[in-house]
């Protein structure tokens, strides 16, 4: 048997899945980063495979996009980290709770 | 003037003049008392004139033919619709009642000129006069249901204003009110029968055209005729002051005596019996009853009727015994002889039976106006004083006013040949010879009219005087005299001028009076006799009690019946509790709703739940960014779950 769509998509909703637990339960805000770009990875894998199975390049070219992004938003989340450790000197999720009723 | 002129016309005149002078002094001569004075009466004397003139002209018309005249009011056109035109309808029965009406207005405006010629308001009065004139009018000239209930409405309006004249009282103030209030109740029933009607006839409210219905079919009204005819009675209940609607007669005395005389004894309250006697037909068609009411089984309205005006009559005369102020024993007294009217109306088996009613309402409008003037003349003199007690010899000091007061006590009492004689008599025959017990209760009414009549006479009139005041008594001016010398005229030929054979289409006129003398006494002797010796028994025993009294016996021989007499027998005081009650018990329920369920469960509930939601709704914000990722995540796990299942 070959390694079909499903395969790929199997593999892409686990690294989205990983991803969101990542998000979820980790407490050090870059793990939390990362597990993020984890997600926006997963993504790009399930673009990616299903241009090759349906033989265009619409997803790849979505793919070349999310790069993009996501690159230009690690740049501005990693700057509002260093911005917010400056100012709590922490990096600490449970922390940052000052919007609780 | 090319144009025929026609009699219907004149009808017009004769109904708007007055409305002309009510307009004119309210918009206009407010200020200027002796102008409004001489507007109103002038509007009223021409009235007067076109009556005459109405009467030359067409008096001689054939019984059951009317002229009528038209001014469309309201037009719903479609086959549901429902046209309403104003018409005057010009027949014997309303020439008789314009006659009555504006003759006796006529006096009575003039007699006020003289009365209220110290009074700072009497431009307005005489403005609220000249209002009810027309209305009085409207009345008398209307020819369907819904126009009489305008005038009807209208003359009640009058009435309230002229109770209330001095305002400032807080008595006059209450009477009004009152006096307006019960009318109420009774055109309620008034409004409710004539909508039964409207139903019954299949969209007719006119006279014409459902005394047709009636007389071709006497079935047409089904089941609701006798519903239909109690329910109008009920507005003459209340505007005739009948049984138990009769508390607010007697407090109305409030007002100036002129509108006592006007509106209060000889033409408002009579309006009730001028109507009974207009929709007679009514009572003509089969009586029925609805199955709810079934119980009633032979009893038919015009018995009710008979009944109502009966227990008045007595009712009336008993409370009118206790009575110390000259205008309520005169007021108790015009309820009784309302009651008279009522049995009258009731005891009648034809429509031409009816007229011994409208014979009695105009002897009466006559003698009852002259005494009310006149105990007017007696307080004026008195200055203002109107306990009987404190009155006396007076028959010196007020020649011109005590001859009258007594030619109008005796034409009350019913003696020969005074016209009241005349009208009782009839009454009491039709009674004799329909229902024996409304006979006897007619014969002990007469007796105890006579006793309480008498008792005014001699106690305010005759003997000594017993105040100062009364002994400083002397005559009114010619303007308020001449009015009352014309009435005694009147109450003296009313009963030889043959009132009822002209509305049964003879004619009017003295030729015949030395047979109709003594008519009575070969027509009808049991009544004629029994009226006779009822009346005879009621002086003899008012001059054996009160001929030379100082002060009034009767407590002392009755004891509490007497009280109770003087009381009004409590009907006063049992309403005013009813009314508590039911305000209290409305007030109760509406407090309970209000603080219970506007308060309670509204407002308060509102605040309740807009509290539970926020608490609820706050456990949410835990201001922990992972915890509003996990939610993010979860929400699109459930949509995505409804979405692809």
């Amino acid at each position: 048997m070959g390694i079909g769509l499903q395969h790929y998509l199997a593999v892409s909703a686990l690294l989205f899945c990983i991803g969101l637990l990542g998000v979820v339960l980790r407490r050090s805000l870059l793990v939390i980063y990362m597990s993020l770009e984890l997600m926006l990875n997963a993504a790009n894998l399930a673009f990616v495979a299903f241009s090759r199975f349906r033989g265009d390049l619409d997803g790849q070219v979505m793919v070349f996009f999310i790069i993009t992004v996501a690159a230009a938003e690690v740049a501005v989340g990693l700057a509002l980290i260093v911005a917010l450790y400056r100012r709590r000197q922490t990096v600490q999720a449970e922390d940052l709770a000052s919007l609780k009723l | 003037m090319n144009s025929e002129f026609k009699p219907e016309n004149l009808a017009w005149i004769i109904l708007l003049l007055p409305l002309l002078s009510a307009v004119l002094i309210t918009l206009g001569a407010r200020r200027d008392a002796r102008l409004s004075a001489v507007l109103s009466i002038s509007a009223v004397g021409i009235s007067f004139v076109g009556s005459i003139g109405l009467y030359i002209l067409v008096g001689a018309m054939e019984v059951g033919k009317a002229y009528s005249t038209a001014v469309t009011w309201l037009d719903i056109p479609g086959t549901q619709g429902l046209q309403i035109p104003l018409i005057l309808l010009v027949d014997r029965l309303s020439l008789m009642m314009l006659l009555v009406v504006t003759g006796v207005g006529l006096l009575i405006h003039i007699y006020s000129a003289g009365y209220m010629r110290e009074d700072p308001g009497r431009a307005r009065y005489f403005g609220c006069l000249s209002l009810f004139m027309f209305s009085m009018l409207g009345i008398v000239l209307a020819s369907n249901f819904v126009m009489m209930f305008i005038f009807w409405e209208l003359v009640g309006v009058s009435s309230y204003l002229l109770i209330g004249f001095w305002h400032e009282r807080p008595a006059a103030a209450d009477a009004a009110k009152k006096a307006f209030l019960t009318n109420r109740v009774g055109d309620f029933g008034f409004l409710l029968g004539i909508l039964l009607l409207w139903s019954a006839s299949q969209g007719r409210i006119d006279f014409e055209a459902l005394q047709a219905k009636v007389s071709v079919n006497p079935g047409v009204f089904g089941a609701m005729a006798g519903l239909a005819g109690l329910l109008i009675f009920c507005g003459a209940v209340g505007k005739s002051a009948q049984f138990p609607l009769h508390v607010w007669l007697p407090d109305a005395m409030e007002g100036p005596t002129p509108v006592s005389a006007l509106i209060h004894a000889a033409t408002m309250v009579a309006a009730g019996v001028y109507m009974l006697c207009r929709i007679f037909f009514i009572y003509l068609a089969t009586p029925a009853w609805p199955a709810s009411m079934a119980f009633l089984g032979n009893v038919t309205a015009l018995d009710i009727i008979a009944w109502v005006g009966a227990i008045t009559a007595l009712l009336a005369a008993l409370m009118a015994i206790q009575q110390n102020d000259i205008k309520r024993i005169l007021a108790y007294s015009t309820l009784s002889q309302l009651g008279y009217m009522v049995m009258a109306v009731g005891l009648s088996k034809t429509a031409a039976g009816s007229t011994t009613a409208i014979f009695h309402l105009i002897t009466h409008a006559f003698f009852k106006a002259l005494l009310f003037l006149a105990a007017g003349s007696v307080i004026l003199a008195v200055h203002h004083e109107q306990d009987i007690w404190k009155m006396g010899g007076l028959r010196q000091r007020m020649p011109a006013t005590h001859w009258t007061l007594l030619i109008g006590t005796l034409a009350l009492c019913g003696v020969p040949p005074l016209s009241g004689f005349y009208s009782k008599d009839a009454i009491l025959a039709l009674a004799w010879e329909h229902h024996r017990p409304l006979f006897v209760v007619g014969v002990a009414t007469a007796a105890l009219t006579a006793f309480y009549m008498f008792r005014l006479y001699f106690v305010a009139l005759l003997g000594k005087a017993r105040s100062d005041q009364a002994g400083h008594a002397h005559e009114s001016k010619a303007v308020m005299v001449v009015p009352l010398v014309l009435l005694a005229v009147g109450s003296v030929v009313m009963g030889l001028v043959g009132v009822e054979r002209y509305l049964v289409g003879g004619a009017l006129e003295v030729t015949g009076w030395q047979t109709a003398l003594l008519a009575p006494f070969h027509h009808a002797p049991t009544a004629a006799f029994a009226g006779l010796g009822a009346a005879a028994a009621g002086v003899l025993a008012a001059w054996a009690l009160y001929g030379r009294a100082a002060s009034d016996p009767l407590p002392g021989l009755l004891g509490p019946v007497a009280h109770a007499m003087a009381q009004r027998f409590y009907f006063d005081e049992i309403y005013a509790w009813l009314i508590r009650c039911t305000h209290e018990a409305l007030s109760y329920v509406a407090d309970w709703f209000d603080r219970w369920i506007v308060a309670g469960l509204l407002v308060k509930g509102a605040e309740g739940t807009s509290v539970l939601l926020g608490w609820g709704l706050r456990l949410l914000q835990t201001g922990h960014v992972q915890f509003y990722a996990f939610l993010f995540a979860a929400g699109l796990a459930v949509m995505l779950w409804w979405a692809l299942r």
